[in-house]
């Protein structure tokens, strides 16, 4: 027996202090395996086969020719597949996107559709013979054409209210001094995550094994045990090293397949996407066209505020981008509607994608809100301390905390902004217009139930298991700087055990929800552990074990408005005469609960903010109405800014911890992105004195407005 | 992805024998684009020969002060080559504009001129596409084409050249040197595209089987004032939406000689010999240049999606050639 007690090397400080990523070394030398890389004895390879018709159905499927082909092990289609159940509840209560629901019909609702998978000895084999498969569809018409003002349209709900209303918009909107009302859009954009969606299946003793890369591993096996009908107990997932996710990695059609391929075979089956495949699998953002109309006296204080944002869906299953909702929490007026609309087409799934709503909907309000600080001749700082909320315009509740307007107070100083003139079009550096603009950010702050456990180990150290997912965004190290400061330890004491789906259930790295979440379980753990150590009793060989379970704890939250905030700054340079845009620098500053490691937290601001970039100047999938399938959908086609459009990011932040919080947080993963478009957008109205309303902000469209003015 | 052959060649004869008794072989250079089109099946060949080892990998200055550049020289090599820098800046300067520089460590001169348009209809196999698959139509023309040709195109197809070098190369009257079973030949490099008209997929003038030895630039004393300016679509590593090769010589305020080719405006690397002619002898101001612009593009016939590289290429030719004749009176 071991006699350790904590109290003899105290350590406390390890929550805020700059901490490089404990497996860092692991990635930059190759250590660390992602899911398609690691090995497997008897290993088969299947290959997705998509459907190319936007819309009909499959009449048939030539197998044979192909299962003569060299490695040829197995063709699933919609005949010979196993059958999966699908009524069961989803991550969020509702039904299940059916598209995972691979193989068991006939019916092609979009172009890219899952219609055949075929496994082979090598991955070169099954692709060869996934290329050769011929499948023969009754076409029908399709209809993948999403414009303003859809006669289909109709207001839905997805995570929150379809539509909110109080006060009557036309009197206050007539009584207004000042009225904007424009529409803006932003086109159809995905995740890309570097890492491509991989997943190994195989049976081991009667348990399903799943090697996958995804944002929890409790999601994907509830969902894989309820679509197969299996004892949860009995289904394994781990996913330990994720190259991002920004929302696509749940589940997705090539886990499905590939658990029903090792069923099938009885051996070990991977199947991993490719880039192309990844832009109808893997979900996406919906295209918005929102339309905003503000109406304010002429000292700035809103009387009106109606935001109305359409989006569109996949004909198998509801999704709405609730573009809508960010004008719920920003701003309140006397008259404030929103509405979140969606029609359905012939198209793909949307989902989840970094600030979903708020990305979108940010570029819409935030852009509005400076064309309305222009024509109140009002500073657009100034114009949203007037309109600054004392609770939620909608709700009515309090704010845990919202610290916005210290945001701009010191992103105002550090940026430079009491020294701009506010006429657009007059600063020049050779043939480059500069400009500079500004916009807020939120973005919902939560927890949600989690389960930890932490062993007190015999030699002195600990061991944290808690199953949440490090998808890139430096989760393990945070959660061993939290476990070190709960446990009054050194962080080199702790050893983080995540992404494996038989540590407990725990929150989804989504919503940026993540690291909360967790924390929250691994503090209580670790409260429950000292309690246990503080007994003296000593520590046996095989440890002491504290387990934590927090949905009581979050249960009892008193309902608030909860959010991180924050205020986006920007400058640009414009070239009129070729249309070029060039963000010359950018700073974020932002309201967010306590910082855990500044170092990965600034890595996840910027990195945010970076995407802001690319959201306002490059990103938009092109959508080819004759086939109604992408064109262009490759990582050569579809733009993310390069490094050299990345100019010097700064990313900040006020004290603002959460006063409900164990540890302080609220999130950060996503509301770097939100309002980075708007802020830049601004910019390039400041630069050239003509307002961009649809995104991106392509060179065509700076030059023809240009020529235009 | 079909499987394949692959065959390293030393000398030039035997790279040459084996295409000419194998129509699936390729040559492979860089592989920069070839291997990218294998990937997504629009290219099948049944055999590799690798071109990289053959003696091809030099830059000469000729006795009359031109360059004769090796078919396998890489794209890195000849940006960075000193007499390319002195006697043809535009060129060093289209090089650098284009790819990155990894891409530019592995890609080669003689592939550069080869590579394939980036049309997204041509690159998916599952779409239509006159290139890929004569007859089937030119999804473009009515779809996504905001990047596509104003010029030289036609109903059948309106893609684009996608070379930022070859745009320099065709502003110095290059000529390519080749090397085919039956002998040697040559061609201006202004010549080896062939017009769009109804065989799309009729890409150049040379025979089956040739391999690409030399490009060679004449004697160009108006070249030392050169420039390659190039328009996209983020601040690097993508192809043009416009771009230009210009250089001018000017005295006493009059243009006594100048060269401008446009890339991304045409099936191949466009060279502006309208422009060039109503300069030739006219005053060096941006009227003039603004003219000669307008006389180049009237032949435009824009996409209701790409007119603006109307003004954008108007815009350039002014920009462009503004700044060379300031460059040649400081």
């Amino acid at each position: 027996m071991t006699t350790v007690t904590t109290g003899t090397r105290a350590v406390k400080g390890s929550v805020g202090t700059a901490h490089t990523r404990v497996e860092g070394r692991d990635k930059v030398t190759g250590a660390a395996r992602y899911a398609g890389e690691i090995p497997f004895a008897e290993l088969a390879h299947g290959w997705l086969v998509l459907s190319t018709v936007a819309r009909g159905r499959v009449r048939s499927v030539d197998t044979a020719p192909v299962l003569g082909m060299p490695g040829v092990l197995s063709v699933l289609h919609h005949e010979n597949a196993p059958r999966v159940e699908t009524d069961y509840p989803g991550l969020l209560g509702s039904a299940p996107d059916p598209t995972v629901a691979v193989f068991q019909h006939d019916r092609v609702p979009h172009m890219g559709w899952p219609v055949a998978l075929v496994v082979a000895e090598t991955s070169e084999q099954a692709r060869e013979a996934a290329e050769a498969l011929v499948v023969h569809y009754e076409e029908e018409p399709h209809d993948v054409d999403f414009y303003a003002g859809h006669p289909d349209a109709y207001a839905a709900e997805g995570h929150m209210p379809g539509v909110t209303a109080k006060g009557d918009l036309e009197p206050e909107l007539a009584a207004s001094a000042v009225v904007v009302d424009e529409r803006y859009t932003t086109p159809e954009e995905h995740h890309n995550s570097m890492e491509p969606h991989a997943a190994t299946a195989r049976w081991d003793g009667g348990r399903l094994e799943v090697v996958d890369s995804n944002q929890g591993t409790t999601w994907v096996a509830g969902e894989l045990a309820n679509l197969f009908s299996l004892d949860p107990a009995s289904v394994w997932v781990r996913s330990e090293h994720v190259g991002g996710g920004f929302g696509s990695k749940g589940v997705r059609p090539h886990q499905v397949a590939a658990v029903m391929a090792a069923t099938a075979l009885q051996r070990p089956v991977r199947v991993v996407m490719t880039r192309r495949q990844m832009f109808s699998l893997a979900g996406y953002r919906s295209p918005t066209t929102q339309q905003v109309r503000l109406g304010a006296d002429a000292d700035g204080r809103l009387r009106a505020l109606d935001h109305s944002s359409l989006s569109l869906t996949s004909t198998v299953h509801e999704f709405v981008e609730p573009s809508a909702g960010v004008a719920r929490v920003m701003y309140d007026a006397d008259a404030h509607h929103t509405a979140n609309r969606i029609v359905r087409l012939d198209v793909p799934t949307p989902t989840w994608m970094r600030g979903p709503g708020e990305a979108p909907g940010s570029f819409a309000i935030e852009s509005a809100f400076d064309e309305l600080a222009e024509k109140c001749a009002l500073d657009p700082i100034e114009l949203r301390v007037r309109n600054e909320p004392a609770l939620g315009p909608v709700s009515g509740l309090p704010f845990s905390g919202r610290n916005l307007i210290a945001c701009f107070r010191k992103g105002a100083g550090r940026f430079g902004w009491a020294d701009r003139d506010p006429r657009p079009g007059l600063r020049r550096d050779g043939r480059w217009l500069l400009g500079t603009g500004t916009a807020a950010a939120s973005f919902p702050a939560g927890a949600a139930p989690s389960t930890a456990a932490i062993t007190a180990e015999a030699d002195g150290t600990f061991t944290v298991g808690i199953n949440a997912a490090d998808i890139g965004t430096g989760a393990r190290t945070a959660l061993t700087l939290i476990a070190a400061d709960a446990l009054e330890v050194a962080p080199d004491h702790i050893r983080v055990r995540l992404g494996d789906s038989d540590l407990g259930p725990a929150m989804i790295a989504g919503g940026s929800m993540g690291t909360r979440s967790w924390a929250w379980a691994v503090t209580a753990a670790a409260g429950d552990l000292r309690e246990r150590l503080a007994l003296g009793d000593g520590i046996p060989p095989e440890g002491i074990t504290a387990r934590s379970n927090t949905t009581e704890a979050i249960g009892a939250l008193a309902p608030k408005e909860r959010h991180s905030f924050g205020a986006q700054f920007a400058e640009v340079a414009v070239d009129v005469t070729t249309g070029e845009v060039r963000v010359r620098r950018m700073l974020g500053v932002f309201a967010a609960g306590r910082i855990v490691n500044p170092l990965t937290a600034r890595n996840q601001l910027v990195g945010g903010m970076t995407w802001g970039i690319s959201m306002a100047l490059h990103e938009e999938a092109v959508r080819d109405r004759a086939t109604g399938g992408h064109y262009g959908a490759d990582l050569a086609g579809y733009h993310v800014a390069a490094h050299a459009d990345v100019p010097h990011i700064e990313a900040d932040w006020v004290d603002d911890p959460d006063p409900d919080d164990p540890v302080g947080i609220k999130g950060i993963g996503e509301v770097g992105i939100v309002g980075a478009a708007a802020a830049i957008a601004n910019a390039v109205w400041h630069a050239t004195g003509v307002r961009h309303r649809n995104l991106p902000i392509r060179p065509d469209r700076v030059l023809m407005a240009g020529e235009n003015a | 992805m079909k499987e394949f052959g692959y065959q390293r060649v030393f000398d030039v004869s035997g790279a040459v024998a084996l295409l000419d008794a194998d129509p699936d072989a390729r040559f492979l250079g860089g592989g920069t684009n070839l291997v990218d089109l294998m990937k997504t099946g629009v290219e099948r060949p049944a055999r590799l020969v690798d071109v990289r080892e053959l003696p091809l990998d030099t830059v000469e200055l000729m006795r009359d002060g031109g360059l004769r550049i090796g078919a396998t020289v890489t794209n890195s090599d000849l940006a960075a080559h000193p007499e390319v820098r002195r006697r043809y800046p535009a060129l060093a300067q289209a090089v650098l504009a284009g790819a990155s520089g990894q891409l530019r460590n592995m890609a080669t001169v003689g592939g550069n001129l080869l590579q394939r348009t980036r049309c997204g209809y041509f690159a998916d196999v599952t779409k239509p596409c006159n290139k890929r698959v004569p007859g089937s139509g030119c999804p473009a023309i009515k779809g996504e084409h905001h990047n596509h040709a104003i010029l030289g195109a036609s109903d059948h197809c309106v893609a684009t050249h996608p070379s930022d070098m070859g745009v320099a190369l065709t502003a110095f009257d290059a000529v390519v040197s080749y090397e085919t079973a039956d002998g040697p030949g040559e061609v201006p490099l202004s010549w080896l595209y062939l017009p769009v008209g109804d065989t799309p997929h009729r890409e150049t003038d040379l025979p089956q089987g040739a391999l690409i030895t030399h490009v060679t630039l004449p004697p160009a004393p108006v070249a030392a004032n050169s420039r390659y300016r190039k328009v996209r679509e983020r601040a690097s590593y993508a192809f043009a939406i416009g771009s230009i090769a210009a250089a001018l010589d000017v005295q006493d305020g009059v243009v006594r000689d100048v060269r401008l080719a446009f890339g991304a405006v045409a099936s191949r690397p466009w060279r502006a010999r309208a422009a060039e002619r109503v300069l030739a002898g006219a005053p060096a101001d941006a009227e003039a240049f603004a003219a000669a612009a307008d006389a180049e593009l009237t032949a435009a016939r824009p996409l209701p999606h790409n007119g603006y590289k109307v003004t954008l290429m108007r815009n350039l030719v002014v920009a462009e050639l503004t700044r060379l004749a300031e460059e040649a009176t400081r």
